[in-house]
């Protein structure tokens, strides 16, 4: 079946949106909680993100899923949420980089960012930031790049060169590569500490 | 944006229904080319069925020892699939050497195959362009055309189709399946894509409002052996200026006993090289019977003086795919033409620097191109 969720069946408008501009009420899970709202269709995630809940750490470069400054984690995968429509979004899992401290005490990948020096003028440091999150992931579950010379085995040795193909979807401006590709590493050896110390637990 | 209406379907059936019924409906899937376009004015849906929750099925294996896909599987779980990355490496080489991780992540495989050319006309609703105006003329013929197409193209279109996974599955003998309220149907996929011919709007065969449920590979004990390879102006993250995906058997003597190759970035359609193939079974398996056979294959070639580069690009692309294939030491072994200045940046190299012509040293793709014909990142992937 289809469920028609269009500006016929929408309640109405909050006024955000003038009439006859096809809206859906959505409920957008961002962070761990529930947020409703009703969004024009053509809304991107990005954008409902920054405009409707004030989370501002993602973003907008050249909303064209060509930057990468954008990138969210949705389900837990790095995702471009310029081209993510908010719509199509609803019932899925987003994790901005408000979301990924614990409290006071920062991401492994967020610190590793601030110790290393990873950035110049900050801007695609969050996309930066969620793009290592979910790629460091990637890379546990095997999952070959085009750098990865054999692709049978499923074991990814996590080198430079790997570390800047698996980024590649992210620009950063500054020129800021060489900082960022020892974070990922100090990262990666961050979280295969954890894993390990969780398997011991 | 044009404002749309949005459905979500749960289920084949009714998503095709509403797609049927619907005048200008498009399906939704990962959307990171449809929603790029929408964005440019040159995709303007009255409604989106968004299909993205719609079982369509995993990586599964078939009977006949074949691989069914289903539409919605995301380019980075089926390049990852241990199935696909041991029997069909070319289709994991392929997926892994498109697009960003992030776009990875959100395509779809259905997705995929209907993701428009990016040629700049296209793109742009200010420019004379057959396939998105018809009737207009193509501005890229006369104009920007040195990442267009040379086989396959007429007057009307020289757009290419920019992906590398349906090159890989061109080499593979893929078949489309697809949905209709009719019921299924099925399409090898070199009937599945079309060229421009008096028609440059339809990409491909497939009829209005059907959507496309599932990719099969057939059982083919010649891909195991198989790679895809592609030329590009940056090493990551940059569309294809040429690619190979090819597939060799090689028999005891050294003589070619089944090959599969399909051409990326050099038509409307992933261009499978036929006459190359069978030239080359039962002939030595050597770099110039390789280049031999690319010649023929390219010989039908109508090409611009952007993009005749393409020409040795892809002949030397082919030589030094099905040497890797063979067990061939090529390298600095140039049959194609070696007094050709254009030196393919094949991924091979380990340097990820290239000189540029800026301080006199020798461009690695293509010299004497004009800079502003770049093209940008290489967004949007499905």
């Amino acid at each position: 079946m289809v469920s028609q969720v269009s500006a016929e069946t929408s309640p109405p408008s909050a006024g955000a949106n003038p009439p006859g501009v096809p809206t859906t009420t959505i409920t957008l899970d961002v962070n761990g909680s529930p947020h409703r709202l009703e969004v024009d269709n053509r809304t991107s995630l990005l954008d409902a993100l920054r405009e409707r809940l004030d989370l501002t750490g993602s973003k907008k470069g050249c909303d064209h899923g060509q930057c990468g400054a954008c990138t969210v984690l949705v389900d837990g995968r790095r995702t471009n949420s310029c081209l993510v429509l908010a719509v199509s979004a609803e019932g899925s899992d987003v994790t901005t980089v408000e979301g990924l401290a614990d409290g006071d005490a920062l991401h492994p990948v967020q610190q590793a960012f601030l110790d290393r020096d990873a950035y110049q003028c900050g801007y695609c440091t969050p996309g930066q930031i969620c793009s290592t999150v979910g790629m460091l992931e990637e890379a546990r579950a095997g999952m070959p790049s085009h750098v990865t010379t054999d692709i049978t085995n499923g074991e990814i040795d996590l080198d430079d060169e790997e570390v800047r193909e698996r980024l590649s979807g992210n620009l950063c401006r500054c020129g800021a590569y060489v900082n960022i590709v020892p974070a990922v590493h100090d990262a990666a050896c961050a979280h295969d500490a954890d894993a390990t110390e969780g398997a011991t637990r | 944006m044009k404002t749309f209406e949005y459905e979500r379907a749960t289920d084949v059936a009714s998503a095709v229904a509403t797609l049927d019924r619907t005048p200008n409906a498009k399906p939704l899937g990962g959307g990171t080319n449809l929603v790029d376009l929408m964005k440019l004015g040159v995709e303007r849906p009255d409604l989106l069925v968004d299909v993205s929750r719609v079982d369509f099925g995993g990586v599964d294996e078939l009977p006949d020892g074949g691989l069914r896909i289903g539409a919605g599987v995301r380019n980075s779980d089926l390049a990852a699939h241990p199935l696909v990355r041991t029997r069909y490496p070319a289709l994991t080489r392929a997926l892994v050497s498109a697009a960003s991780g992030q776009l990875r992540n959100q395509a779809t495989t259905g997705g995929n195959l209907l993701q428009r050319t990016r040629c700049t006309y296209f793109m742009d609703t200010t420019k004379p362009c057959n396939k998105r105006e018809p009737g207009t003329g193509c501005g890229a013929v006369a104009g920007l055309s040195r990442e267009l197409g040379i086989l396959g193209v007429n007057d009307l279109c020289i757009a290419t189709h920019p992906g590398d996974m349906a090159v890989a599955l061109a080499a593979l003998d893929a078949i489309v399946v697809f949905e209709t309220v009719d019921g299924e149907q099925r399409l090898p996929i070199d009937e599945f894509f079309r060229e421009p011919g008096d028609d440059p709007t339809r990409d491909t065969n497939l009829p209005s409002g059907a959507l496309i449920t599932a990719v099969e590979l057939p059982s083919l004990p010649v891909a195991t052996n198989s790679t895809y390879r592609k030329a590009r102006d940056r090493r990551s993250y940059a569309f294809a200026l040429g690619s190979v995906a090819a597939a060799l058997s090689v028999d005891e003597a050294g003589l070619v006993t089944d090959v599969r190759i399909a051409l990326g970035a050099a038509s409307p359609v992933p261009w499978r090289a036929r006459k190359a193939e069978e030239a080359l079974v039962g002939s030595p398996a050597t770099p110039a019977s390789f280049a031999a056979a690319a010649q023929l294959e390219l010989a039908a070639a109508t090409t611009t003086e952007q993009n005749a580069f393409k020409v040795p690009l892809l002949t030397r692309l082919v030589v030094g795919v099905l040497s890797e294939l063979a067990g061939l030491d090529h390298e600095g072994d140039d049959p194609a033409d070696p007094a050709d200045p254009a030196d393919p940046a094949e991924d091979a190299d380990p340097s990820p620097f290239r000189p540029t012509g800026a301080n006199g040293s020798p461009r690695r793709v293509a010299a004497d191109v004009d800079p502003g014909a770049a093209t940008g990142p290489e967004g949007s992937a499905s």
